[in-house]
């Protein structure tokens, strides 16, 4: 089989950029630990309060050290479910100093949902039996959308709320 | 290289077999369902970028998720399946003929398909498998839903083992023979679809139907989307494979020249087989259950099927350029001034040959790992794949309808419809230029895919987003117009044409060309390499996946409407 | 051996492609043009 002398310089070159992409992505994903989410975290999808993290009390934005952050999350058709406020009415918005790490752990008790602080990084699928989690520095200030970007029924796109990262 | 193994074909084995009027009713069957979901598909589109622009809303409580689920499965199963086989029985009859008895079984083919599509279409309509293409599970669908599509699976491995068995007999005749190369590229392409079904059929079979009758009362959820995505990028594979039939061995026809290398053009297509199945993870690259490092090595196997397509890049030019050289085009790019740019036959595949260099730079940003937490589930990946299979595979096939249709109807490709061909395409063009370039943008801001229209409680993203969701309601509408006159030529071609003789363009190998070493036709090695890799790509995140199982799931109905 | 000398000859005469290796170069910077620009992104955020 020929290669024409051309065709080789370009293949080189072709399959030369994609071993460099590779390797720029494979240093970020497995020295820098910027895989995609992964964890395998397992939990029984019709019992997702028998889990510490995920009882109506703890939902929501936690404080647990200085500039450090959980936020745990119930998403289920067709809502977020950041717990209550102090009058007892659903927390629809929170509030993130910039700079912070914020830990989002997220379940789903019914269908498959999607988990995306729209123009961030924060970018999980949440399937039922599995804890969705992701670590992230909040750096850049502004209101986001947090929205499910994966078909969950008919009021899909009625599910969002709000993420504010103040200075 | 076993040089001293080639035997050069004899002339009788290089000759194009005329197609019988009882086999182009059958090509033609194809055609006419292949058409009919091209305009309902698109209706359904142009609905869609309407109630997005937030303008408009869907009479008689038509839900916007039903309509998007018409516009995936009967474009990207229906419109695509029936089409390529269509097309890929024409090649193999032209290239190695058809017997009665397997003509018979490729209606067989077509009618099973077309009563899966029926059921499919039918339990779409009535509201009750509002699910969308993927149908992931645990949103549960009528049981009719997945049935009428495994119908549709079953259909194609009929139409599968036909292609297979011509190529076979054709080979017992023709010993020591190169098989042709079109009748080479379709077996590659329907043994690739074959091994990709089987894990769909499985999913479908062995989980979905138990689940949706109540036989079985969970489902794993992340085995079925597994097994979906291990059948979902080698579907965009069998898509594209067609496509590039026609650039390889067809295009150089018409525009005169030969073809650039019969070996390369096989050696593309093994790899594409080798390569297009192992590498589904990258669809579920943000997904919790799968470990990462088995994410990263399906990557790395998706990088691997762009060299293929790298050297059809180099192919396709080459011809050109050989081509308008020996015209006598000289300087740089005389060769490019002069290509039958007046030709709708060409011209229709070049508009889809352009669309696919951003298509694919578009492809590699999405299956880069942790990059795609960018543009996962947004409507860049939408942007993406209209510019992939809506552009590129889809103006290569209205490039092939041109002349495949009066071949088969025995009329002309008139001026007249040629010209329409051409306002045709750059219509298209310029309708998925803005409609794709907006979800492009949109995409990277942020958007969601897969949403009826929302106006996210007002927040400031949500109305930059407003913008280019108008923007994508102007290109629609546009692109619907180009649906109207393909629609309108298709049946001027079919009924109307005057009575004729078009060719059926196949380009022949250049008088000197080098021979094809016979181990391409090693095709046992192919399947084994093929089974190998992906046992590599999956055994073991499969069995990781399965032993740390979590409790199955029930089947849910009332999300999409059904209780 | 006398294949081997024809497939020699056919090297030599190897066709003037240099407007392909051109076009695919381009091709192949806005590859990585796009790749680059969208890694920005993803890293600015």
């Amino acid at each position: 089989m020929h290669f024409h002398k051309f065709e080789k310089i370009w293949l080189t070159f072709g399959i030369g950029a994609l071993v460099l992409f590779l390797v720029i992505l494979g240093y970020g994903a497995f020295y820098l630990g910027t895989h995609p989410q992964s964890h395998g975290l397992t939990i029984d999808p019709q019992n997702v309060e028998a889990h510490e993290a995920f009882k109506p009390e703890n939902l929501g934005l936690t404080k647990v050290d200085e500039d450090r952050y959980i936020v745990n999350v119930v998403a289920s058709a067709f809502n977020y479910d950041f717990g209550v406020d102090k009058e007892g009415n659903a927390v629809k918005h929170i509030e993130i100093p910039k700079g912070a790490t914020v830990l989002f752990q997220v379940v789903t008790p019914d269908v498959i949902h999607g988990f995306n602080i729209a123009g961030t990084n924060v970018n999980m699928m949440v399937e039922p039996g599995y804890i969705s989690s992701m670590e992230v520095e909040m750096n850049q200030p502004g209101e986001y959308t947090l929205l499910c970007n994966e078909y969950c029924g008919i009021g899909h796109h009625m599910m969002y709320t709000t993420v504010e990262v103040y200075e | 290289m076993a040089l001293h193994n080639v035997v050069l074909p004899n002339e009788d084995s290089r000759q194009l077999l005329p197609i019988p009027k009882k086999e182009a009713k059958l090509y033609m069957s194809f055609m006419y369902v292949a058409f009919i979901s091209l305009f309902i598909g698109g209706l359904m589109g142009l609905l869609q970028v309407l109630v997005r622009s937030g303008n408009f809303t869907l009479p008689f409580g038509i839900g916007y998720y039903q309509i998007l689920t018409v516009h995936g499965v009967i474009l990207a199963l229906v419109l695509t399946t029936f089409f390529i086989i269509g097309f890929q029985f024409a090649l193999m009859s032209k290239t190695v003929g058809m017997s009665d008895k397997q003509r018979n079984l490729s209606w067989l083919a077509f009618w099973i398909m077309t009563i899966g599509t029926i059921m499919t279409a039918i339990t779409i309509l009535l509201g009750k498998a509002s699910v969308l293409y993927t149908f992931y599970a645990p949103l549960k669908a009528h049981p009719a839903f997945y049935i009428g599509l495994a119908f549709v699976i079953v259909g194609t491995w009929v139409a599968a083992f036909v292609n297979w068995r011509q190529l076979y007999l054709w080979k017992k005749k023709h010993p020591g023979e190169k098989s042709p190369l079109l009748a080479f590229m379709v077996t590659i392409n329907m043994i690739m679809w074959f091994i990709a079904s089987l894990g769909i059929a499985v999913a479908v079979l062995v989980q979905f139907i138990p689940w949706s009758l109540g036989y079985a009362e969970t489902i794993n959820v992340l085995v079925s989307r597994t097994l979906f995505w291990y059948f979902g990028h080698p579907l965009v594979y069998f898509w594209l494979l067609p496509a590039y039939m026609a650039w390889y061995a067809i295009i150089p026809k018409i525009i005169g020249g030969k073809l650039f290398s019969d070996s390369l053009a096989r050696l593309s297509f093994v790899l594409f087989l080798f390569f297009s199945i192992p590498v589904g993870f990258h669809h579920q690259l943000t997904e919790p259950g799968i470990d990462p490092t088995w994410k990263f090595i399906q990557v790395v196997l998706t990088f691997m099927v762009i060299i293929p397509s790298l050297m059809t890049a180099f192919s396709l030019f080459a011809t050109f350029e050989i081509t308008g050289r020996r015209k006598g085009y000289g300087g740089l790019f005389g060769w490019f001034k002069h290509l039958p740019w007046k030709d709708v036959r060409f011209f229709a595949p070049f508009v889809g040959m352009l669309a696919f260099i951003p298509g694919g730079a578009g492809g590699i940003i999405n299956a880069s790992h942790q990059m795609n937490t960018l543009v996962h589930n947004t409507i860049w990946v939408t942007g993406h794949f209209h510019l992939t299979v809506a552009t590129t595979v889809i103006l290569t096939f209205f490039g092939i309808t041109y002349w495949l249709i009066p071949h088969l109807t025995g009329r002309k490709l008139t001026k007249s419809v040629n010209r329409l061909g051409i306002i045709q395409t750059i219509v298209w063009g310029i309708g998925m230029l803005i409609m794709s370039g907006a979800m492009h943008i949109q995409g990277l801001l942020g958007g969601p895919r897969r949403s009826d229209y929302s106006e996210y409680g007002g927040t400031e993203q949500a109305v930059t987003w407003g913008a280019y969701q108008m923007a994508q309601a102007i290109g629609g509408t546009i692109l619907f117009v180009g649906i109207i006159l393909m629609v309108y030529i298709f049946i001027k071609l079919a009924f109307f044409s005057p009575k004729g003789d078009e060719e059926f363009p196949i380009a022949e190998e250049e008088e000197n060309a080098e021979p094809t070493p016979m181990w391409m036709e090693n095709w046992k090695l192919w399947v084994a390499i093929t089974i190998a890799l992906i046992l590599f790509a999956y055994t073991i995140p499969f069995v990781d996946i399965i032993q740390n199982s979590p409790p199955g799931s029930v089947p849910f109905d009332w999300p999409i409407g059904n209780s | 051996m006398k294949q081997h000398g024809k497939t020699h000859t056919n090297v030599d005469k190897e066709p003037n492609l240099k407007g392909t290796l051109i076009s695919v170069g381009v091709l192949g910077l806005f590859i990585i043009i796009s790749w680059v620009a969208v890694f920005a992104i993803f890293l600015s955020r």
